[in-house]
Protein backbone atom coordinates (compact mmCIF):
# COMPACT_ATOMS: atom_id res chain seq x y z
CA UNK A 1 0.00 0.00 0.00
CA UNK A 2 1.36 3.56 -0.79
CA UNK A 3 2.62 5.14 1.83
CA UNK A 4 4.43 2.30 3.61
CA UNK A 5 6.93 3.11 1.51
CA UNK A 6 9.24 6.20 1.55
CA UNK A 7 9.19 5.40 -2.67
CA UNK A 8 7.38 3.87 -4.58
CA UNK A 9 6.38 3.33 -8.37
CA UNK A 10 4.17 0.83 -9.82
CA UNK A 11 4.54 -0.11 -13.91
CA UNK A 12 5.90 3.21 -14.41
CA UNK A 13 6.49 4.37 -18.15
CA UNK A 14 7.51 7.68 -19.14
CA UNK A 15 7.61 8.57 -22.79
CA UNK A 16 9.51 11.61 -24.60
CA UNK A 17 7.33 12.38 -27.60
CA UNK A 18 8.26 15.39 -30.50
CA UNK A 19 7.74 15.72 -34.25
CA UNK A 20 10.55 13.21 -35.75
CA UNK A 21 10.50 10.77 -32.70
CA UNK A 22 9.49 8.90 -29.59
CA UNK A 23 11.88 7.81 -26.75
CA UNK A 24 10.67 5.41 -24.15
CA UNK A 25 12.93 6.83 -21.05
CA UNK A 26 11.33 4.46 -18.76
CA UNK A 27 9.66 0.96 -19.45
CA UNK A 28 7.14 -0.78 -16.94
CA UNK A 29 9.29 0.32 -13.63
CA UNK A 30 8.51 -1.23 -10.47
CA UNK A 31 10.41 -0.52 -7.10
CA UNK A 32 9.78 -0.09 -3.49
CA UNK A 33 12.39 1.98 -1.35
CA UNK A 34 11.73 1.56 2.39
CA UNK A 35 11.84 4.26 4.94
CA UNK A 36 15.36 4.91 6.05
CA UNK A 37 17.05 3.10 3.50
CA UNK A 38 19.80 4.17 1.01
CA UNK A 39 19.05 3.09 -2.32
CA UNK A 40 21.15 3.11 -5.50
CA UNK A 41 19.55 3.33 -9.05
CA UNK A 42 23.03 2.33 -11.00
CA UNK A 43 22.97 2.36 -15.22
CA UNK A 44 24.75 3.93 -17.74
CA UNK A 45 24.38 7.57 -19.21
CA UNK A 46 20.99 7.45 -20.39
CA UNK A 47 19.26 4.73 -19.17
CA UNK A 48 16.51 6.35 -17.96
CA UNK A 49 18.31 7.41 -14.07
CA UNK A 50 17.13 11.30 -14.18
CA UNK A 51 14.08 10.44 -15.95
CA UNK A 52 13.01 8.48 -12.83
CA UNK A 53 14.49 11.31 -10.20
CA UNK A 54 12.43 14.02 -12.21
CA UNK A 55 9.54 12.46 -11.83
CA UNK A 56 9.54 11.28 -7.96
CA UNK A 57 11.05 15.01 -7.40
CA UNK A 58 7.36 16.06 -9.39
CA UNK A 59 9.57 17.40 -12.21
CA UNK A 60 7.88 15.45 -14.61
CA UNK A 61 4.40 13.33 -14.77
CA UNK A 62 4.71 9.86 -15.84
CA UNK A 63 3.30 8.87 -19.09
CA UNK A 64 1.46 5.50 -17.47
CA UNK A 65 1.61 4.04 -14.08
CA UNK A 66 1.98 5.73 -10.61
CA UNK A 67 4.51 7.16 -8.50
CA UNK A 68 4.43 7.84 -4.81
CA UNK A 69 6.46 9.56 -2.41
CA UNK A 70 5.38 8.93 0.82
CA UNK A 71 2.45 7.72 -0.01
CA UNK A 72 1.51 10.96 -1.64
CA UNK A 73 0.71 10.55 -5.80
CA UNK A 74 3.30 12.69 -7.62
CA UNK A 75 0.07 13.02 -10.14
CA UNK A 76 -2.04 15.54 -7.51
CA UNK A 77 -0.26 15.83 -4.52
CA UNK A 78 2.99 17.29 -5.11
CA UNK A 79 2.52 20.27 -2.96
CA UNK A 80 2.38 17.11 -0.05
CA UNK A 81 5.69 15.89 -1.71
CA UNK A 82 7.66 18.82 -1.97
CA UNK A 83 8.22 20.14 1.70
CA UNK A 84 9.83 16.91 1.90
CA UNK A 85 11.89 16.09 -0.35
CA UNK A 86 15.10 17.68 -1.80
CA UNK A 87 17.32 17.31 -4.90
CA UNK A 88 20.86 17.41 -5.46
CA UNK A 89 22.27 17.03 -9.48
CA UNK A 90 26.08 16.31 -10.00
CA UNK A 91 27.01 18.96 -12.32
CA UNK A 92 24.44 21.54 -10.86
CA UNK A 93 25.71 25.63 -10.71
CA UNK A 94 23.73 26.13 -8.17
CA UNK A 95 23.58 29.69 -7.85
CA UNK A 96 23.76 33.51 -8.26
CA UNK A 97 27.53 34.20 -8.75
CA UNK A 98 27.67 37.37 -7.57
CA UNK A 99 26.17 36.12 -3.90
CA UNK A 100 28.91 34.95 -1.34
CA UNK A 101 28.08 31.16 -0.43
CA UNK A 102 26.22 31.65 2.82
CA UNK A 103 23.89 34.49 1.29
CA UNK A 104 23.13 31.48 -1.75
CA UNK A 105 22.07 28.96 0.27
CA UNK A 106 19.74 31.38 2.88
CA UNK A 107 18.14 32.26 -0.27
CA UNK A 108 17.04 28.88 -0.92
CA UNK A 109 16.53 28.08 3.44
CA UNK A 110 13.74 30.85 2.44
CA UNK A 111 12.48 28.98 -0.44
CA UNK A 112 11.27 26.45 2.31
CA UNK A 113 10.10 28.85 4.91
CA UNK A 114 13.08 28.77 7.27
CA UNK A 115 13.61 31.00 9.79
CA UNK A 116 16.86 32.68 8.42
CA UNK A 117 18.63 32.59 12.98
CA UNK A 118 17.26 28.53 12.20
CA UNK A 119 18.52 28.67 8.67
CA UNK A 120 22.00 30.11 9.57
CA UNK A 121 22.53 27.82 12.35
CA UNK A 122 22.26 24.56 9.84
CA UNK A 123 24.55 26.34 7.33
CA UNK A 124 27.02 26.34 9.70
CA UNK A 125 26.75 22.89 11.30
CA UNK A 126 26.47 21.29 7.44
CA UNK A 127 29.80 23.22 6.30
CA UNK A 128 31.91 21.97 9.41
CA UNK A 129 31.08 18.49 8.39
CA UNK A 130 32.29 18.55 4.69
CA UNK A 131 34.89 21.29 5.85
CA UNK A 132 33.59 23.79 4.25
CA UNK A 133 33.42 26.84 6.67
CA UNK A 134 36.19 28.51 5.36
CA UNK A 135 34.31 28.87 1.84
CA UNK A 136 30.88 30.25 3.11
CA UNK A 137 32.28 33.96 3.12
CA UNK A 138 33.50 33.01 -0.61
CA UNK A 139 31.41 34.37 -3.69
CA UNK A 140 29.45 31.19 -5.99
CA UNK A 141 31.54 32.90 -8.60
CA UNK A 142 34.84 31.86 -7.63
CA UNK A 143 34.12 28.35 -6.60
CA UNK A 144 35.74 25.20 -7.94
CA UNK A 145 33.44 22.32 -9.55
CA UNK A 146 33.96 20.53 -6.07
CA UNK A 147 33.62 23.53 -3.86
CA UNK A 148 29.88 24.28 -5.72
CA UNK A 149 28.90 21.23 -5.17
CA UNK A 150 29.88 20.69 -1.36
CA UNK A 151 27.45 24.26 -1.72
CA UNK A 152 24.79 22.04 -3.45
CA UNK A 153 25.44 19.24 -1.05
CA UNK A 154 24.46 21.97 1.87
CA UNK A 155 21.25 23.08 0.07
CA UNK A 156 19.88 19.81 -0.60
CA UNK A 157 20.22 18.55 3.02
CA UNK A 158 19.60 22.55 4.71
CA UNK A 159 15.88 21.65 4.63
CA UNK A 160 15.98 18.48 6.33
CA UNK A 161 14.45 16.54 3.55
CA UNK A 162 12.54 13.49 4.53
CA UNK A 163 13.78 11.62 1.47
CA UNK A 164 16.96 13.40 -0.47
CA UNK A 165 17.13 12.49 -4.24
CA UNK A 166 21.27 12.56 -4.78
CA UNK A 167 21.89 12.40 -9.03
CA UNK A 168 24.86 11.72 -9.40
CA UNK A 169 26.01 13.48 -6.85
CA UNK A 170 29.80 13.24 -7.37
CA UNK A 171 30.05 13.59 -10.93
CA UNK A 172 33.36 14.63 -12.28
CA UNK A 173 34.35 15.33 -8.36
CA UNK A 174 38.13 14.88 -7.64
CA UNK A 175 38.79 11.32 -5.53
CA UNK A 176 39.11 13.45 -1.76
CA UNK A 177 35.74 15.61 -2.60
CA UNK A 178 33.77 12.61 -3.64
CA UNK A 179 35.19 10.91 -0.37
CA UNK A 180 33.84 13.75 1.47
CA UNK A 181 30.99 13.71 0.15
CA UNK A 182 30.45 10.08 0.19
CA UNK A 183 31.31 10.04 4.38
CA UNK A 184 28.64 12.81 4.49
CA UNK A 185 25.69 11.17 3.20
CA UNK A 186 26.64 8.00 5.37
CA UNK A 187 27.05 9.89 8.81
CA UNK A 188 23.68 11.82 7.81
CA UNK A 189 21.79 8.35 7.90
CA UNK A 190 23.41 7.15 10.82
CA UNK A 191 22.45 10.27 12.59
CA UNK A 192 19.05 10.68 10.85
CA UNK A 193 18.17 6.57 10.14
CA UNK A 194 14.51 7.63 9.78
CA UNK A 195 15.51 9.40 6.46
CA UNK A 196 15.90 8.26 2.77
CA UNK A 197 18.01 8.75 0.23
CA UNK A 198 17.43 7.43 -3.61
CA UNK A 199 21.00 8.06 -5.24
CA UNK A 200 21.81 7.88 -9.04
CA UNK A 201 25.07 6.80 -9.96
CA UNK A 202 27.14 5.20 -12.67
CA UNK A 203 30.17 4.28 -10.45
CA UNK A 204 30.21 1.01 -9.19
CA UNK A 205 31.78 1.63 -6.34
CA UNK A 206 30.15 4.31 -5.22
CA UNK A 207 27.14 2.05 -5.35
CA UNK A 208 28.51 -0.49 -3.66
CA UNK A 209 30.05 1.53 -1.02
CA UNK A 210 27.10 3.26 -0.14
CA UNK A 211 23.87 1.56 -0.97
CA UNK A 212 21.43 -0.94 0.99
CA UNK A 213 19.76 -2.16 -2.22
CA UNK A 214 20.56 -1.74 -5.16
CA UNK A 215 18.38 -1.54 -8.66
CA UNK A 216 20.25 -1.87 -11.92
CA UNK A 217 18.61 -0.07 -14.78
CA UNK A 218 19.21 -0.51 -18.71
CA UNK A 219 17.42 1.38 -21.48
CA UNK A 220 14.60 2.10 -19.11
CA UNK A 221 14.32 -1.01 -17.86
CA UNK A 222 15.36 -2.67 -14.18
CA UNK A 223 16.97 -5.50 -14.77
CA UNK A 224 17.90 -6.59 -11.25
CA UNK A 225 17.39 -5.38 -7.71
CA UNK A 226 18.62 -6.32 -3.89
CA UNK A 227 21.08 -6.27 -2.14
CA UNK A 228 25.17 -6.13 -3.59
CA UNK A 229 25.51 -9.55 -1.85
CA UNK A 230 22.03 -10.71 -3.23
CA UNK A 231 23.42 -9.32 -6.61
CA UNK A 232 26.64 -10.77 -6.78
CA UNK A 233 24.47 -14.07 -5.89
CA UNK A 234 22.85 -13.63 -8.87
CA UNK A 235 26.03 -13.63 -11.35
CA UNK A 236 27.15 -16.56 -8.72
CA UNK A 237 27.71 -19.04 -10.86
CA UNK A 238 29.36 -16.87 -13.59
CA UNK A 239 32.84 -16.27 -13.47
CA UNK A 240 34.80 -13.24 -15.02
CA UNK A 241 37.94 -12.94 -16.52
CA UNK A 242 40.62 -9.28 -16.88
CA UNK A 243 41.58 -9.74 -20.04
CA UNK A 244 44.13 -7.38 -22.31
CA UNK A 245 45.31 -8.38 -26.04
CA UNK A 246 46.58 -6.57 -28.88
CA UNK A 247 44.56 -7.77 -32.52
CA UNK A 248 40.62 -7.57 -33.00
CA UNK A 249 37.72 -7.97 -30.90
CA UNK A 250 35.47 -11.36 -31.21
CA UNK A 251 32.53 -11.48 -32.96
CA UNK A 252 29.63 -11.18 -30.54
CA UNK A 253 27.59 -13.88 -29.69
CA UNK A 254 30.32 -16.97 -28.10
CA UNK A 255 27.73 -19.26 -26.68
CA UNK A 256 28.12 -18.51 -22.39
CA UNK A 257 29.53 -15.53 -22.76
CA UNK A 258 27.37 -13.45 -21.15
CA UNK A 259 29.05 -9.98 -21.92
CA UNK A 260 31.96 -8.00 -22.68
CA UNK A 261 33.38 -4.69 -21.64
CA UNK A 262 36.25 -3.81 -23.88
CA UNK A 263 38.08 -0.93 -24.20
CA UNK A 264 40.29 -0.15 -27.06
CA UNK A 265 42.97 1.88 -25.40
CA UNK A 266 44.69 2.54 -28.60
CA UNK A 267 44.20 1.35 -32.12
CA UNK A 268 44.10 -3.02 -31.74
CA UNK A 269 44.93 -2.75 -28.24
CA UNK A 270 42.39 -3.61 -25.96
CA UNK A 271 41.46 -4.47 -21.99
CA UNK A 272 38.92 -4.68 -20.08
CA UNK A 273 36.30 -7.92 -18.54
CA UNK A 274 34.60 -10.84 -19.65
CA UNK A 275 31.51 -12.87 -18.02
CA UNK A 276 31.01 -15.79 -19.02
CA UNK A 277 28.60 -18.87 -17.61
CA UNK A 278 32.06 -21.22 -16.27
CA UNK A 279 35.97 -21.42 -17.10
CA UNK A 280 35.38 -23.42 -20.70
CA UNK A 281 33.48 -20.20 -22.24
CA UNK A 282 35.81 -17.95 -21.39
CA UNK A 283 38.81 -20.17 -22.63
CA UNK A 284 36.86 -20.11 -25.79
CA UNK A 285 36.74 -16.78 -26.40
CA UNK A 286 40.48 -16.53 -25.33
CA UNK A 287 40.97 -18.59 -28.70
CA UNK A 288 38.92 -16.93 -30.70
CA UNK A 289 40.91 -14.04 -29.90
CA UNK A 290 44.74 -15.99 -30.23
CA UNK A 291 43.10 -17.96 -33.86
CA UNK A 292 42.34 -14.36 -35.40
CA UNK A 293 45.98 -13.34 -35.04
CA UNK A 294 45.30 -11.54 -31.44
CA UNK A 295 48.28 -11.76 -28.81
CA UNK A 296 47.39 -12.58 -25.02
CA UNK A 297 49.41 -9.72 -23.06
CA UNK A 298 47.20 -10.16 -19.41
CA UNK A 299 44.63 -12.76 -17.98
CA UNK A 300 43.28 -13.46 -14.76
CA UNK A 301 40.00 -15.30 -13.57
CA UNK A 302 37.86 -13.86 -10.79
CA UNK A 303 34.72 -14.30 -8.59
CA UNK A 304 32.17 -11.53 -10.02
CA UNK A 305 32.03 -8.22 -8.99
CA UNK A 306 29.61 -6.10 -9.07
CA UNK A 307 30.96 -4.42 -12.30
CA UNK A 308 30.56 -8.47 -13.33
CA UNK A 309 27.25 -8.27 -12.21
CA UNK A 310 26.54 -5.65 -14.27
CA UNK A 311 27.89 -6.83 -17.49
CA UNK A 312 26.63 -10.24 -17.07
CA UNK A 313 22.93 -8.58 -16.31
CA UNK A 314 23.46 -6.23 -19.21
CA UNK A 315 25.82 -7.62 -21.63
CA UNK A 316 28.10 -4.51 -21.55
CA UNK A 317 30.00 -2.42 -19.86
CA UNK A 318 28.53 0.56 -17.45
CA UNK A 319 30.63 2.76 -19.44
CA UNK A 320 29.69 2.04 -23.11
CA UNK B 1 0.90 29.07 1.70
CA UNK B 2 1.19 31.50 4.68
CA UNK B 3 1.48 34.92 4.20
CA UNK B 4 4.92 35.12 5.99
CA UNK B 5 6.70 32.49 3.99
CA UNK B 6 5.50 34.20 0.73
CA UNK B 7 7.38 37.46 1.64
CA UNK B 8 10.19 35.26 3.00
CA UNK B 9 10.45 33.65 -1.07
CA UNK B 10 9.74 37.66 -1.96
CA UNK B 11 13.11 38.67 0.20
CA UNK B 12 14.93 35.92 -0.81
CA UNK B 13 14.61 36.34 -4.61
CA UNK B 14 14.70 40.07 -3.98
CA UNK B 15 18.09 40.03 -2.46
CA UNK B 16 20.67 39.17 -5.62
CA UNK B 17 18.64 41.83 -7.55
CA UNK B 18 19.58 44.23 -4.71
CA UNK B 19 23.14 43.18 -3.99
CA UNK B 20 23.70 43.70 -7.65
CA UNK B 21 23.55 47.38 -7.39
CA UNK B 22 26.85 47.44 -5.47
CA UNK B 23 28.39 44.07 -6.74
CA UNK B 24 27.94 44.92 -10.08
CA UNK B 25 27.76 48.62 -10.32
CA UNK B 26 29.56 48.71 -13.06
CA UNK B 27 26.92 47.10 -14.85
CA UNK B 28 24.82 49.60 -13.78
CA UNK B 29 27.27 52.46 -14.40
CA UNK B 30 27.22 51.28 -17.76
CA UNK B 31 24.14 51.32 -18.86
CA UNK B 32 23.63 54.70 -17.14
CA UNK B 33 26.88 56.20 -19.47
CA UNK B 34 24.76 54.42 -22.64
CA UNK B 35 21.13 56.18 -21.55
CA UNK B 36 23.03 59.35 -21.20
CA UNK B 37 24.85 59.16 -24.73
CA UNK B 38 21.61 58.54 -25.96
CA UNK B 39 19.54 61.07 -23.95
CA UNK B 40 22.33 63.65 -24.97
CA UNK B 41 21.52 63.12 -28.61
CA UNK B 42 17.74 63.38 -28.41
CA UNK B 43 18.39 67.06 -26.33
CA UNK B 44 20.84 68.23 -29.09
CA UNK B 45 18.38 67.76 -31.80
CA UNK B 46 15.55 68.99 -29.85
CA UNK B 47 18.17 71.80 -29.24
CA UNK B 48 19.11 72.37 -33.03
CA UNK B 49 15.65 72.61 -33.89
CA UNK B 50 14.91 75.37 -31.11
CA UNK B 51 11.79 72.81 -29.31
CA UNK B 52 10.50 74.33 -26.54
CA UNK B 53 12.97 73.89 -22.85
CA UNK B 54 9.89 70.97 -21.75
CA UNK B 55 10.90 69.14 -24.73
CA UNK B 56 14.27 68.37 -23.20
CA UNK B 57 12.86 67.31 -19.60
CA UNK B 58 10.35 65.11 -21.87
CA UNK B 59 13.83 62.81 -23.41
CA UNK B 60 15.47 62.98 -19.64
CA UNK B 61 12.38 61.39 -18.12
CA UNK B 62 11.81 59.13 -21.16
CA UNK B 63 15.36 58.18 -20.53
CA UNK B 64 14.76 57.74 -17.71
CA UNK B 65 11.59 55.67 -17.68
CA UNK B 66 12.81 53.83 -20.17
CA UNK B 67 15.25 51.92 -17.97
CA UNK B 68 12.78 49.89 -16.00
CA UNK B 69 11.29 48.90 -19.72
CA UNK B 70 14.55 47.07 -20.56
CA UNK B 71 15.13 45.69 -17.16
CA UNK B 72 11.31 44.22 -17.61
CA UNK B 73 12.61 43.11 -21.04
CA UNK B 74 15.66 42.00 -20.54
CA UNK B 75 16.35 40.91 -16.81
CA UNK B 76 12.38 40.09 -15.98
CA UNK B 77 11.34 38.21 -19.48
CA UNK B 78 14.85 36.02 -19.84
CA UNK B 79 15.48 35.32 -15.88
CA UNK B 80 13.52 32.07 -16.27
CA UNK B 81 15.68 31.51 -19.07
CA UNK B 82 18.92 31.94 -17.78
CA UNK B 83 17.88 29.51 -14.65
CA UNK B 84 16.73 27.01 -16.79
CA UNK B 85 20.14 27.29 -18.32
CA UNK B 86 22.41 27.09 -14.57
CA UNK B 87 19.28 24.22 -13.46
CA UNK B 88 18.21 26.57 -10.45
CA UNK B 89 15.03 26.32 -12.39
CA UNK B 90 14.38 23.00 -11.45
CA UNK B 91 15.05 23.64 -7.95
CA UNK B 92 12.84 26.57 -8.10
CA UNK B 93 10.11 24.52 -9.11
CA UNK B 94 10.47 21.59 -6.65
CA UNK B 95 10.55 23.85 -3.53
CA UNK B 96 7.71 24.12 -1.64
CA UNK B 97 7.01 28.13 -2.55
CA UNK B 98 4.20 29.98 -3.80
CA UNK B 99 5.54 30.69 -7.62
CA UNK B 100 4.05 33.98 -7.56
CA UNK B 101 6.74 34.93 -4.84
CA UNK B 102 9.41 33.97 -7.00
CA UNK B 103 8.17 36.53 -9.44
CA UNK B 104 7.34 39.19 -7.38
CA UNK B 105 10.83 38.91 -5.55
CA UNK B 106 12.20 38.79 -9.19
CA UNK B 107 10.10 41.84 -9.76
CA UNK B 108 11.03 44.22 -6.61
CA UNK B 109 14.25 43.80 -6.76
CA UNK B 110 14.22 45.07 -10.35
CA UNK B 111 12.70 48.05 -9.74
CA UNK B 112 14.93 48.72 -6.38
CA UNK B 113 18.19 47.34 -8.95
CA UNK B 114 17.11 49.94 -11.90
CA UNK B 115 15.34 52.70 -9.38
CA UNK B 116 19.46 53.61 -9.04
CA UNK B 117 19.87 53.79 -12.59
CA UNK B 118 16.87 55.39 -13.68
CA UNK B 119 17.53 58.42 -10.62
CA UNK B 120 21.36 58.74 -11.70
CA UNK B 121 19.91 59.42 -15.41
CA UNK B 122 17.33 61.86 -14.49
CA UNK B 123 20.12 63.70 -11.82
CA UNK B 124 22.88 64.07 -14.65
CA UNK B 125 20.04 64.98 -17.23
CA UNK B 126 18.32 67.32 -15.86
CA UNK B 127 21.98 69.22 -13.81
CA UNK B 128 23.78 68.53 -17.73
CA UNK B 129 21.29 70.11 -19.93
CA UNK B 130 19.72 72.36 -17.10
CA UNK B 131 15.77 70.85 -18.06
CA UNK B 132 13.18 72.91 -16.41
CA UNK B 133 11.68 70.36 -13.68
CA UNK B 134 8.51 71.08 -12.46
CA UNK B 135 5.86 68.78 -10.34
CA UNK B 136 2.61 70.29 -10.70
CA UNK B 137 0.75 67.17 -9.30
CA UNK B 138 3.01 65.22 -6.91
CA UNK B 139 0.13 63.53 -5.41
CA UNK B 140 -0.70 62.10 -9.12
CA UNK B 141 3.15 62.09 -10.12
CA UNK B 142 3.71 59.33 -7.02
CA UNK B 143 0.52 57.94 -8.16
CA UNK B 144 0.61 57.20 -11.49
CA UNK B 145 4.26 56.12 -11.51
CA UNK B 146 3.46 53.60 -9.17
CA UNK B 147 0.87 52.16 -11.34
CA UNK B 148 3.22 52.29 -14.04
CA UNK B 149 5.59 49.77 -12.32
CA UNK B 150 2.99 47.54 -11.16
CA UNK B 151 1.98 47.38 -14.99
CA UNK B 152 5.55 47.60 -16.16
CA UNK B 153 6.62 44.68 -13.69
CA UNK B 154 3.38 42.69 -14.19
CA UNK B 155 4.38 42.90 -18.19
CA UNK B 156 8.12 42.05 -16.48
CA UNK B 157 6.66 38.96 -14.67
CA UNK B 158 4.33 37.57 -17.81
CA UNK B 159 7.20 37.78 -19.61
CA UNK B 160 9.24 35.80 -18.19
CA UNK B 161 6.92 32.66 -18.02
CA UNK B 162 5.94 33.10 -22.36
CA UNK B 163 10.06 33.69 -23.06
CA UNK B 164 10.85 30.37 -21.53
CA UNK B 165 7.97 28.73 -23.06
CA UNK B 166 8.58 30.45 -26.79
CA UNK B 167 12.82 29.74 -26.66
CA UNK B 168 15.70 31.68 -27.62
CA UNK B 169 13.70 32.95 -31.07
CA UNK B 170 11.80 35.14 -28.74
CA UNK B 171 14.86 36.88 -27.60
CA UNK B 172 15.67 38.20 -31.10
CA UNK B 173 12.04 39.33 -31.74
CA UNK B 174 12.46 41.55 -28.44
CA UNK B 175 15.75 42.47 -29.75
CA UNK B 176 14.09 43.69 -32.86
CA UNK B 177 10.96 45.25 -30.95
CA UNK B 178 13.22 47.47 -28.89
CA UNK B 179 13.73 50.80 -30.85
CA UNK B 180 10.03 50.50 -32.24
CA UNK B 181 8.83 50.62 -29.03
CA UNK B 182 10.80 53.50 -27.70
CA UNK B 183 9.50 55.46 -30.63
CA UNK B 184 5.83 54.39 -30.50
CA UNK B 185 5.44 54.85 -26.48
CA UNK B 186 6.32 58.10 -26.89
CA UNK B 187 9.60 57.88 -24.83
CA UNK B 188 11.14 61.32 -25.93
CA UNK B 189 8.08 62.98 -26.89
CA UNK B 190 4.28 63.85 -26.26
CA UNK B 191 2.88 60.65 -27.81
CA UNK B 192 -0.30 62.44 -29.01
CA UNK B 193 2.14 63.94 -31.39
CA UNK B 194 1.10 60.50 -33.26
CA UNK B 195 -1.74 60.88 -33.87
CA UNK B 196 -4.55 59.37 -31.56
CA UNK B 197 -5.21 56.08 -33.54
CA UNK B 198 -1.19 55.23 -33.92
CA UNK B 199 -1.31 56.41 -29.84
CA UNK B 200 -4.11 54.09 -28.52
CA UNK B 201 -2.27 51.32 -30.51
CA UNK B 202 1.08 52.03 -28.94
CA UNK B 203 -1.06 52.11 -25.24
CA UNK B 204 -1.21 48.35 -25.54
CA UNK B 205 2.29 48.61 -23.89
CA UNK B 206 1.82 49.93 -20.53
CA UNK B 207 4.87 51.75 -21.25
CA UNK B 208 3.00 54.31 -23.16
CA UNK B 209 -0.07 55.32 -20.39
CA UNK B 210 2.96 54.97 -17.77
CA UNK B 211 5.22 57.78 -19.49
CA UNK B 212 2.07 60.16 -20.31
CA UNK B 213 0.91 60.36 -16.97
CA UNK B 214 4.24 61.11 -15.11
CA UNK B 215 4.56 63.47 -17.95
CA UNK B 216 1.55 64.91 -17.68
CA UNK B 217 2.00 64.85 -13.39
CA UNK B 218 4.58 66.51 -13.91
CA UNK B 219 3.80 69.06 -16.62
CA UNK B 220 0.20 69.51 -16.95
CA UNK B 221 -2.24 67.94 -18.84
CA UNK B 222 -1.62 70.13 -21.78
CA UNK B 223 0.79 67.62 -22.81
CA UNK B 224 -1.73 64.30 -22.40
CA UNK B 225 -3.26 62.01 -24.53
CA UNK B 226 -6.13 61.06 -22.26
CA UNK B 227 -6.99 62.66 -19.04
CA UNK B 228 -4.89 61.92 -16.34
CA UNK B 229 -7.45 59.84 -14.24
CA UNK B 230 -8.61 57.30 -17.25
CA UNK B 231 -4.76 56.89 -17.60
CA UNK B 232 -4.24 55.61 -14.26
CA UNK B 233 -7.17 53.72 -14.61
CA UNK B 234 -5.81 51.99 -17.57
CA UNK B 235 -2.32 51.43 -15.94
CA UNK B 236 -4.39 49.91 -12.71
CA UNK B 237 -6.18 47.81 -14.89
CA UNK B 238 -3.27 47.03 -17.49
CA UNK B 239 -1.91 46.24 -14.06
CA UNK B 240 -3.89 43.41 -12.73
CA UNK B 241 -4.20 42.10 -16.74
CA UNK B 242 -1.01 41.18 -16.63
CA UNK B 243 -0.38 40.04 -13.62
CA UNK B 244 -3.51 37.54 -13.65
CA UNK B 245 -1.62 36.78 -17.11
CA UNK B 246 1.64 36.20 -15.32
CA UNK B 247 -0.07 33.78 -12.91
CA UNK B 248 -1.83 31.80 -16.32
CA UNK B 249 1.55 31.82 -18.27
CA UNK B 250 3.28 30.12 -14.93
CA UNK B 251 1.11 27.70 -14.53
CA UNK B 252 0.77 26.82 -18.66
CA UNK B 253 4.51 26.48 -18.36
CA UNK B 254 4.98 24.24 -15.15
CA UNK B 255 2.16 21.99 -17.10
CA UNK B 256 4.19 21.94 -20.11
CA UNK B 257 7.35 21.19 -18.29
CA UNK B 258 5.58 17.97 -16.25
CA UNK B 259 3.63 16.92 -19.21
CA UNK B 260 5.94 17.39 -22.24
CA UNK B 261 9.08 16.71 -20.12
CA UNK B 262 10.29 20.93 -21.90
CA UNK B 263 11.46 23.72 -20.35
CA UNK B 264 12.65 22.70 -16.70
CA UNK B 265 15.39 20.69 -18.42
CA UNK B 266 18.31 22.22 -19.16
CA UNK B 267 19.28 20.69 -23.03
CA UNK B 268 15.41 21.02 -24.14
Amino acid sequence: MPGDYAIETIDLWRVYKDREREVIALRDVNIKVKKGELFGVLGPNGAGKTTLIRILTTLLLPTRGEAYVYGYNVNGEEHKIRPIINLVSGGEFGGYGLLRVEENLWMFSQFYGIPTKEAKRRIRELAEKINFEDKLRAFVRDLSLGERQKMNIIRGFLSDPLVIFLDEPTLGLDVPTARIIRNFIKSWLRENPDRTVLLTTHYMLEAEELCDRIAIIDRGKIVAVGTVDDLRRLAGNYISATIEFYGTKPPEGIPGIKGANLREISPGHFRGKIVGMDESDIIEYVEAIIKAGGKLRFFRLQKPSLEDVFISLVGRGIEE
Amino acid sequence: MKKEVFWRVVVARAYPRVMSIVRAARWTIGGTIVSLFYMAALVLIYKSINAPPEYYSFAILGSSLLSYWDNVVWNMGMQLYWDKEDGLLELYMIAPMNRMALLTGMALGGMTMTSVRAIMIFIVGVLLFKAPVVVQNPFHLTFAFFLALVALYGVGMAFASLFLMWGRQVWAVADILMEPVYTISGSYFPVKSLGHSLAFVASIIPLTFGLDAVRQAMFGSAWGLLPLPYEELFLAVYGVFYILLARYALRKMEYLAKVEGKLTLRWQ
